[in-house]
């Protein structure tokens, strides 16, 4: 379909190159700025190629969806908060796809309109709008669960599985169909529809502590369908970009799910998260309290320190109270650092943002693997809305839900503090040993007021000394 | 118009996919989340097909409104997504320059 002019030839190649470098940047923070600016580059030069084809004529409407686009683009970027990153990746993935989706019926039409059969372009459409619209719709329930707007609890009934799977082959068989039909209108609509659906029973039973592996799961269909497209095109530059988009996906979803010692099919089927009935609320254990000057004592006669930051953190907003903790302990000669799990948080990377956010050193933010040896010698673990990730069981009992999961090893710390809103379960139901060591001060309490709690004391103590 | 099946281009795939492996692995985990908005901001390259579609005569209303929707969508997510990237990766320091 792309024409051989030569220019526009050009310019996507250069594109692609762009890309590619950008991608190559973003391995280091020192070099990741000039990669947005390759990344920026690349678009500017595939966009302004594009208008170059000579098909291309109804300039004064294109105009004003760029600058429409624009519009809505900038200040949804600008004005974001950066404890709403998971949400805002969600609903980009939505319109990402939706585009796709929609490219990809307009196509579809058109070969209608030659009166084409069955060909390699119209099976290439059907699978980008069958990966398009279900990413599409999956996408935005994805959004609501990370916006709260539905339950993030999975939502489950009996033959689900069995409801999937008929709308799963319903929806490839409408593909088939409409790839050796490209003429029927109706065949379009139902395909359309199912293949919508099918997002939705997609994402339905995953629970939030599972987003950040769905969210890369759907980054990676995205760029599949993105892929496609140029398939059906022939446009080497959206081949070359939907691979780059699926590959990222791809090994941000693997990583996440190593991190939870758990199977693709485990986490796109298994529920994980429900309410378990009657579990937990067993025997009441006995743990012991600490006020916030107790916390602060603790942590400033302590030589290493060592915050475990989780989910909870970030839904406290809590992120610039701890900034301040931290402050006020390195001025103290404390050494303070983050522990990092690759799924805390809603998406990968979620908290090393937030972090950075408050003006956290990117040193002091550590991967999880690299901590670990550590811990032993750390004087405080501080956990922070976290849970499951700092979890013994998952390493001692081989009968837990989360057994085989890496954690955070914050119980070899000397001395653990945990800041909690209550004693309930975590979100995986799960009842947790480490709030019951010998060694474990609970701080019970909201994270943000606790912290900034902390942190007076420990400004008002030091005029004592 | 018809492409038909080209081998080349599933040979240009496979090699981008690969490279697409080998260069989200140097990523550092710190930067994961701005990496999965930029890979969605490099990914609006879609709107090169929106735009021929949008563009090109002869049309139909039909496709004229679903390509106007699909450029919309496309540079939402270009235009959002590099600047919030950018935004992101500002924060991002070391110790000494602050």
């Amino acid at each position: 379909m792309i024409i051989g002019n030569p220019i526009v030839e050009v310019a996507y190649l250069v594109a692609a190159v762009c890309f590619i470098l950008s991608l190559m940047w973003m391995s280091h923070p020192s070099t990741s700025r000039r990669g947005v600016m390759a990344g920026e580059l690349g678009m500017l030069l595939a966009i302004v190629g594009t208008l170059l084809l000579k098909e291309v004529v109804d300039y004064p409407l294109i105009a004003a969806a760029l600058l429409l686009g624009a519009a809505i683009g900038a200040p949804l970027a600008y004005l974001m908060p950066m404890t709403a990153i998971p949400q805002r990746t969600a609903i980009s993935h939505a319109l990402g796809a939706l585009a796709v989706g929609l490219i990809g019926v307009v196509e579809m039409i058109k070969l209608a309109g030659h009166g084409e059969g069955f060909s390699f372009e119209s099976a290439a459409l059907a699978f980008e709008m069958t990966l398009g619209f279900l990413t599409c719709t999956a996408s935005v329930l994805a959004f609501a669960k990370l916006q709260e707007l539905v339950t993030t609890r999975p939502m489950v009934f009996k033959g689900q599985q069995f409801v999937n799977l008929a709308v799963f082959v319903a929806t490839i068989g409408c593909a088939v169909a409409l790839a050796l039909n490209p003429q029927s209108g109706a065949l379009l609509i139902a395909f359309v529809a199912l293949a919508a659906l099918f997002g939705v029973m997609l994402v339905a039973p995953i629970g939030g502590a599972d987003m950040p592996t769905v969210i890369a799961l759907l980054n990676a269909y995205a760029g599949l369908a993105a892929s496609a497209m140029g398939f059906a095109l022939g446009n080497k530059l959206l081949i070359i970009t939907g691979a780059l988009d699926g590959a990222s996906g791809f090994i941000l979803a693997v990583i996440m799910c190593k991190a939870m010692n758990r199977s693709f099919a485990n986490v796109m089927f298994g529920g994980f998260g429900q309410v378990i009935e009657g579990a937990a609320a067993g025997e009441a254990k006995p743990v012991r309290s600490a006020s916030q000057e107790d916390a602060a004592l603790m942590l400033e006669n302590a030589t290493s320190v060592v915050i475990v930051p989780g989910y909870g953190m970030a839904v406290a907003q809590a992120q610039h109270k701890v900034a301040e903790l931290y402050q006020s302990l390195t001025s103290r000669g404390v050494d303070v650092r983050f522990a990092i799990h690759p799924v805390a948080g809603r998406m990968p990377g979620h908290m090393n943002v937030l972090l950075a956010e408050a003006n956290i050193p990117y040193e002091k933010l550590i991967e999880m693997d690299e901590i670990n040896g550590d811990l032993p010698t750390t004087d405080v673990a501080l956990i922070i809305g976290a849970n499951d990730v700092v979890n013994p069981a998952a390493r001692d009992d081989p009968k837990s839900a989360i057994a085989g999961m890496p954690i955070i090893e914050a119980d070899k710390a000397r001395t653990v503090m945990v800041i909690k809103r209550s004693m309930n379960a975590g979100f995986a139901g799960i009842e947790n040993e480490l709030y019951h060591l010998d060694k474990t001060h609970m701080l019970f309490g909201d994270a943000k007021s606790f912290v900034g709690g902390v942190v007076k004391a420990l400004s008002g103590g030091s005029g004592l000394h | 118009m018809h492409t038909g099946f080209d081998p080349d281009l599933v040979a240009v795939f496979i090699l981008a996919a690969f490279l697409g492996f080998q260069l989200i692995k140097r990523v550092s985990t710190l930067l994961h989340s701005p990496l999965m908005s930029l890979t969605n901001a490099i990914a609006a390259v879609a709107v090169v097909g929106a735009i021929i579609i949008l563009g090109e005569e002869p049309s139909t209303p039909l496709t004229k409104i679903l390509g106007f929707i699909a450029v919309t969508a496309a540079t939402v997510n270009l235009v959002s997504g590099f600047l919030i990237t950018d935004r992101m990766l500002k924060m991002f320091k070391k110790g000494g320059s602050k």
